[in-house]
This record gives C-alpha cells, structure tokens and sequence, in this order.
C-alpha cells in the first residue's frame, strides 16, 4: 500500500493507505479529524469542504493519494487555541447553523469566498454557496454570518 | 469502490503508455470519475493520475487562438485574463459549472471526455468550431461529440488542450437544472469567422447545432429572425426535470436571449 505525506492544519503527517481511499476518510479515520463531515458522500452537500493548497475542494471527491505534498487545511485547523476563527465566531453570534452537521463545510467554503472575494455582496454568498446544502436553517442567518465574518476578517488584517 | 492501482506519471508519453492498458482509466479532476468509482459503475485496474504532467495546464494565445491545456480547472479559464478579454462568453461559461469546489477541481479535458449530454463546455467546443488536440491527432469539434457519453477519442488516447479560434460576438446562455446546476438547456451562439454557429447542450442526448437558427441568424443577427424557428421535440431528452417539449421551447427561449446577449 502507498504512503501518502501531506501537511494538515500546518502539521506534516502521512500514512499508509490504499489508493481508493478518499481525503475525507483519511482525515477522519486515520488522523482521527473528524471535523470535516460526510453529509451525501456523492459531491453534492459540501459537508467535507476543505482547503487544499489555497482552494476549497469537496474531500469526498478526492483520493488521499492525489493529495501527496499537499497543504490541507480543516475546520479545525481554523481557530487559534481556544480564540475561535473570526468566521466561526460570526456563525456562533449570529446562528447560522441549527444542527451543525453541514457548519464545517459552510465555514471553510466562506473562509474561501472572503479570502478570495474580501467584500462579498449578499448575491455573491449565496452564489457562492450553491455546492453547500444545509436541511436546517434556510441559508438566512448563514448568508448573515458570513456577511459579519467576513467584515471581522478585514478588521482583523 | 473497487480498489485500484494509482500512478502520477510525471510526462505524457509515460501516461500513453499506461493508458494503452484497456483495464486503466485517465483520472483529471475526478469530479465525475470519483463519484462513478463510488457507485461502482466502473472497475478500472489502474487510475493514471494527469495531475503530475506540467504541459497539460495553463492557457496561452497562439495567432489569434486560446489554447486550453487538457488539465486546466473551471476556476482558472473563468479566472482568466487573456480569455475574457479574448472570448468573454468562455470565460462566463466556465464561471456557470457546478459549483465553486467542482471548479476547483473539475477540468475542460475531463468534462468533454466524458461528454455528458448535459454539460457545458460541449457547447462552447461545438459554438467556436474549437479544435480537439490529443497526443495523436487534431479533432474539430464538430466532429468530437459522436453521441450519449461518447466521443470520437480512441482507448487510450488522451485530451492535451483545446483550441478556441476567437470570435465577433459569442454569448453561452444555460436554464440550470437548480439542484445540479447542470444545464437542462443550453445555448451557446458566436459569429465566427467561418459564420454564426448555434451550438445547443442539454436538450439531446450529445450538443449539436442548430442549423435553422444559424441560417436565420445569418441573413440578420438578432433575436427575432429565430421567433418562429421551431425546434422539433423528436429525439430530445425527456426526464424528471423536463419533458422533451419543454426543452424544445428552451432552445428557443436560450438561443433568443444568447442573441440578445451578444448585443
Ligand atoms: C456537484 C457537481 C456539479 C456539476 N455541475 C456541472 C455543470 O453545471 N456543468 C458541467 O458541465 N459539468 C458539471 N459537473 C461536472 C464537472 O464539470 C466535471 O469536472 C467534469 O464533467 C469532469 O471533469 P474532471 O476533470 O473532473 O474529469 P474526471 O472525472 O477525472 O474524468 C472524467 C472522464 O474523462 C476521462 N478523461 C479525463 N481527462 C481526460 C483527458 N485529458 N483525455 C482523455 N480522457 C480524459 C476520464 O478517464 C473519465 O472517464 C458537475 C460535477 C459535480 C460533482
Ligand atoms: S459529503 Fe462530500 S459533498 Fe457531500
Ligand atoms: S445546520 Fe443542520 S444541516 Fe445546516
């Protein structure tokens, strides 16, 4: 079986995997990451959203072996010890999320957008978020967090 | 999935090689190739990785060309400088598929080898009269889409880049299946060089062009020459998000507001 190497949340690891095994798996079952969640396991939800190499990428569509020297970031490489992420700090003040089970997914996909988009009108984050299905709470108060996370990420720069 | 052998060859003649082996499968973005392993609709011995090959990305200008390298995500054509200001309609075209995590990953070789009935770049390749350029020959692109999934790509032969010749006006306009995204109709148009084109995905089982459209638009380019072209419903795909008459009336309503688009 192929050893794969990577870096996560700014930590070098690696293991032995076989090569069908997804990035999702592998951060899960293996580095025991189980942040990064599988909603629909067939690339629709955006549940498993993660960073790799400066883009978010659904882990349930790629094998841990296509990320070898990868730079991956999850949910939980986002807050700063016990100082949550500005973004997960506005998911928390303006409740985006009832169940949570599609919160890490809908973060990092927001963490992206501001990254890549610092000012994001309300029609760029919903459009933004087509790949990110939430069952709970209508999108409303997520597009609102991301509306004030991505304000708080600008201040704190 | 079945378990699999994985290699990322680093030079293209290596991966021609692997991929002489009728049992191995191409792997590109792995956004409709993964989710098929997943549901086990394939059992390829081997997946050769075009992820380690250097020369199958990028975009350059060659004359007045945009030349699209095989492995090229979604996100970086939509991104691109020289295509928007080259062929705009490209650029927006490729901003339309799926969604932002399918466009970093998701790239033109993957999506026009597998050329499903409702994806998007079939109709840009077939709207520009584009070029298909493998590692053994050159393909026009109305000769490349040869019907349901299927191309005219021998086993074994693999994409390396798509040239896109510019042209006058071109506009791409999708009704998105709103789950998917994937279009339930789309129209791309362009005045070209060789005349206009009307390329249509979606609505059959493989693009094709509509050639009624493209002789009205001919004789005068604007969206009420093709008020009264009817497109017949026969051989058009007929599914739980649409009907076949439904998308016949949708390659109307596109083609008209891709005319109109084009200013
Ligand atoms: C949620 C979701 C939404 C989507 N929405 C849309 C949409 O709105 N519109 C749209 O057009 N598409 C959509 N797609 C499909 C997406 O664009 C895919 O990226 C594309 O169809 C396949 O490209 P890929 O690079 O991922 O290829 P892969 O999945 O890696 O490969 C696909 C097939 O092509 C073959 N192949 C790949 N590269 C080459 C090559 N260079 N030469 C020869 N054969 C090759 C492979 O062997 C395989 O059979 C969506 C996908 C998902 C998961
Ligand atoms: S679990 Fe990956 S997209 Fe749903
Ligand atoms: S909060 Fe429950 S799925 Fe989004």
């Amino acid at each position: 079986m192929p050893t794969v190497s990577m870096t996560v949340n700014g930590k070098k690891v690696s293991g032995t995997v076989e090569p069908r095994t997804l990035l999702v798996q592998f951060l899960r079952e293996t580095l025991g990451l189980t942040g990064t969640h599988v909603g629909c396991d067939t690339s629709q939800c955006g549940a498993c959203v993660v960073d790799i190499d400066g883009d978010s990428v659904k882990s349930c569509t790629i094998l841990a072996v296509q990320c070898e020297g990868a730079n991956v970031t999850t949910i939980e490489g986002l807050a700063n010890g016990s100082e949550l992420h500005p973004m997960q700090e506005a998911f928390r003040e303006h409740h985006g999320l009832q169940c949570g089970f599609c919160t890490p997914g809908m973060i990092m996909s927001a963490v992206d957008l501001v990254k890549k988009n610092p000012n994001p009108t309300e029609q760029e984050i919903r459009h933004w978020l087509e790949g990110n299905l939430c069952r709970c709470t209508g999108y409303h108060n997520i597009v609102k967090a991301i509306e004030a996370g991505a304000k708080a990420m600008g201040a704190r720069k | 999935m079945y378990a699999f052998e994985y290699q990322k060859p680093k030079s293209l003649a290596d991966a021609a090689a692997r991929a002489a082996n009728e049992d191995a499968k191409i792997l590109a973005g792995g956004m409709t190739l993964i989710p098929t392993l997943k549901q086990r609709l394939a059992r390829p011995s081997e997946l050769i990785d075009l992820g380690g090959i250097a020369e199958l990305k990028g975009i350059r200008k060659e004359g007045n060309d945009v030349v699209i390298g095989a492995m090229t995500r979604h996100a970086d054509v939509a991104a691109s400088d020289l295509v928007r200001s080259t062929i705009p309609a490209l650029a927006d075209l490729a901003g339309m598929i799926g969604d932002p995590a399918v466009r970093h990953r998701g790239t033109i070789g993957g999506s026009i080898a597998n050329a499903d009935p409702a994806a998007d770049y079939p109709a840009a390749v077939v709207g520009l009269g584009a070029t298909v350029i493998t590692n053994q020959r050159q393909i026009p692109g109305d000769d490349f889409f040869t019907g349901l999934f299927e191309t005219a790509l021998e086993p074994g032969e693999i994409i390396t880049a798509v040239r896109f010749p510019p042209a006058q006006k071109a506009a791409y306009m999708k009704f998105r299946n709103p789950a998917s995204r994937y279009a339930i109709v789309g129209v791309f148009v362009a005045q070209t060089a060789g005349g206009v084109r009307v390329a249509v995905t979606g609505a059959g089982p493989s693009v094709f062009r509509q050639k009624e459209m493209e002789a009205a638009l001919s004789k005068s380019f604007s969206p009420d020459v093709i008020k009264d072209v009817k497109q017949s419903p026969d051989g058009l795909n007929s599914d739980i998000h649409a009907s076949a008459e439904y998308r016949a009336h949708l390659v109307g309503v596109m083609a008209r507001r891709a005319v109109e688009k084009c200013g």
